[in-house]
């Protein structure tokens, strides 16, 4: 095993072991907790896979951001932060063989598509793959209309924001 | 390449060669050195955290007149392993309902934010940690784990004060968070790169500051908002919610947030000097003569860029020791309707007049002239909003015995 | 380094074990005397008043969502910063472009009172 699908192993360990901390956490704020620690794994992730912005990215805007304004909405409006009550309701043996049916489902229509056992292609070592994408969100033949978009998306994320605001505060 | 000219490289090699030496293959020695080269890393910054101790009580003793310490050795040089001697043995004490493990790791992720930034510094062109490409960003990237942190200690301690502090300090901390970005990527635009060693490497012609002083404005600005000092220290005022999000916590633990505290005013600093004053270079080329190139020396760029990173130490502390702290409805709104618009015009303006000047003889020129020129139009601005706020309160009232008479 | 993120995770390791040492330390050489007046929750020197959840304002919520969306923003502004150079003054134009769409939602949201505390 190399060292770097003995990384990879850890953080996916790491990734889904936080990810079911988060949901059978009975404290909330330990959920949003656990939460960040799932987000950073998926940040390593796009470490190991050389995608050093989005690693950053994920960081600054996920658990920066996300995270944060779930811990706000969690301490700003839950007075009581605890679950009261059992975790599994009496569907808990049929819902969990479901999942293991629709997940093994997934995996075998996956596991016919070409991508599945490719390897990644080695960035070659002069580019700089930021600076690529910096051309390509700006020259009209590639992502400059997305680009705007994004930014008029973004604006209709303003937009909802005052409405929701606005409308609760009166 | 001996060990004057290339010192980090040179120790590598001999190490990787003593630990050969000893039987072990290629790939963990070199693991095993570089475990070695972080640590030394690490202790340094640490190193410079306790020196930072002593300065800081210094310097805050001659702003308010009074000596500082001077009792334990000389010039008081000794005080900080004093203090770090009494935080280690006093009782750590976990206040009841606090939820122990969110408590306890806190502190730990806060100093372990600051020490992060470490792995980046560019203290001489041939030491630093790795020349990331995306440095700016890993700044960015690493002061939203010093948020998480603040957010944990103030729920984790179960007081109403440390919660109230910890809200008001991470709304400061994000609402800053954009015009500092906006302030960092305008050496980004002039620079072309994104890596600390690129941006520091391009101002060896001229320094960033003559190019963009209010791009260095704004990051000061926004710096000290983010490390939470003054006058942007409502969140730990003392007169006011008694220490804020680290209340409850005792010994050795405020001593990692005060640590870190201060590391990060320091790297703060560092990162100053790095974007707009030249990082460890700045003799301007009179290293090529012939008689001076041993001021391209990788030590005499490490001393240079620690007098400059304590410069930019020594301007925070000046404005903390020199001005009242604001309010907090006060400090967002100057955020968000102040120098959040400021910072993105100054960024458009900065990428168009570098665009249109790039390639003719008057860049230097142009940039400072259309910083001094948008600064005046904000001054007028401000001139105007502050003389409209004014004369809404200046009315005369009608005197009451006048109007009896009619 | 060959991998410069292998030694940021080394780095992230050693520097969240370095803080520990002295906490560590502090555990084997403080005293241990807990008794319910040191741990009582600290309200000035007296007894609390009230539980301690207390209702906060909602408006550091709004302003987390601002910078959220600002955020986001600013990322992309990113990779058009490193882009600049080499382009025309077309790609200075668009980023133009971006950030004015957003300068405008800011404004809006200024006269929506969005941004007033409380």
């Amino acid at each position: 095993m190399t060292p770097d699908q003995f990384i990879f192993l850890l953080c996916a360990a790491l990734i889904i072991a936080s990810a079911i901390m988060v949901v059978t956490s009975k404290n909330l704020v330990h959920s949003a907790l656990w939460l960040v620690a799932t987000l950073f794994g998926v940040a390593i992730l796009y470490a190991l896979l050389q995608a050093a912005f989005l690693a950053l990215v994920q960081v600054v805007v996920y658990i920066g951001a996300i995270a944060i304004l779930f811990i706000f909405a969690v301490m700003l409006t839950r007075r009581e932060l605890r679950d009261k009550g059992p975790q599994l309701n009496q569907n808990w043996g049929l819902s969990a063989v479901m999942a293991v049916f629709t997940f093994g489902g997934l995996f075998y229509i996956l596991s016919s598509w070409s991508g599945f056992s490719a390897k990644a292609v080695e960035i070659p070592v002069g580019t700089d793959p930021l600076r690529m994408l910096g051309y390509a969100l700006v020259s009209p033949d590639a992502y400059v209309l997305p680009f705007e978009v994004a930014s008029i998306l973004l604006l209709a994320a303003l937009v909802g924001a005052v409405y929701i605001a606005t409308a609760s505060k009166k | 390449m001996t060990f004057w000219n290339d010192p980090i490289n040179f120790l590598a090699e001999w190490l990787r060669g003593v630990f050969m030496g000893w039987g072990m293959a290629a790939s963990p020695a070199n693991a095993v050195t570089d475990i070695i080269g972080i640590v030394v890393m690490i202790l340094f910054s640490m190193g410079i955290a306790i020196l930072l101790v002593w300065v800081e009580r210094k310097v805050v003793a001659r702003f308010q007149d009074r000596l500082g310490p001077n009792r334990i050795g000389p010039y008081g040089l000794f005080q900080p392993f004093a203090d770090i001697v009494k935080l280690i043995i006093k009782e750590d004490i976990t206040p009841d309902g606090a939820d122990k493990l969110v408590f306890n790791m806190a502190p730990v992720i806060s100093l372990a934010s600051v020490i992060l930034i470490w792995a980046v510094v560019p203290l001489a062109s041939k030491i630093y940690g790795v020349d990331l490409n995306v440095a700016v960003l890993y700044l960015v990237a690493v002061g939203s784990f010093g948020t998480l942190s603040v957010i944990m200690a103030g729920w984790a301690s179960n007081n109403k004060y440390a919660l109230i502090g910890a809200f008001r300090m991470v709304a400061t901390m994000i609402s800053y968070e954009i015009p500092m970005v906006v302030a960092l990527l305008i050496p980004t635009i002039i620079a072309g790169t994104m890596s600390v060693k690129g941006i520091t490497q391009a101002q060896s012609g001229i320094w960033f500051v003559i190019l963009s002083p209010l791009g260095l404005l704004l990051f000061l600005i926004c710096a000290i908002a983010e490390l939470g000092r003054s006058p942007f220290d409502l969140n730990e005022a003392e007169s006011e919610i008694v220490a804020g999000f680290h209340i409850e916590y005792t010994g050795m633990k405020f001593g990692l947030f005060y640590a870190g505290e201060l590391l990060h005013a320091f790297t703060f600093g560092g990162f100053m000097a790095v974007f707009f004053f030249g990082g460890y270079g700045g003799f301007f080329g009179l290293e090529k003569l012939s008689a001076f190139t041993w001021l391209s020396n990788p030590f005499i760029q490490l001393v240079v860029f620690l007098i400059k990173a304590l410069i930019g130490y020594w301007v925070i502390m000046w404005v903390k020791y020199s001005m009242p702290r604001i309010r907090i409805d006060h400090m967002l709104l100057f955020n968000w309707k102040f120098l959040t618009p400021l910072a993105f015009v100054l960024l458009m303006m900065t990428a168009l007049v570098d665009k249109l000047l790039a390639p003719t003889n008057f860049y230097v020129l142009g940039m400072f002239l259309s910083n001094v020129l948008f600064a005046w139009i904000v001054i007028e601005i401000l001139r105007a909003y502050s003389k409209r706020e004014r004369s809404v309160t200046v009315e005369p009232a009608e005197p009451v015995a006048q109007a009896a008479h009619h | 380094m060959q991998n410069q993120w292998l030694y940021i995770g080394l780095f992230l390791v050693i520097g969240v074990i370095v803080p520990i040492v002295p906490l560590l330390a502090s555990r084997f050489l403080a005293p241990h005397k807990p008794n319910p007046i040191k741990q009582s929750t600290y309200e000035c020197g007296i007894e609390t008043v009230g539980e301690s959840w207390v209702q906060f304002k909602s408006q550091y919520y709004i302003y987390a969502l601002v910078f959220l969306v600002f955020d986001v923003e600013t990322v992309f502004l990113f990779p058009w910063a490193l882009a600049l150079q080499k382009l025309a003054i077309f790609a200075v134009l668009e980023g133009i472009l971006f950030i004015l769409i957003l300068l405008a939602g800011l404004t809006f949201a200024w006269r929506k009172g969005l941004l007033e505390w409380a």
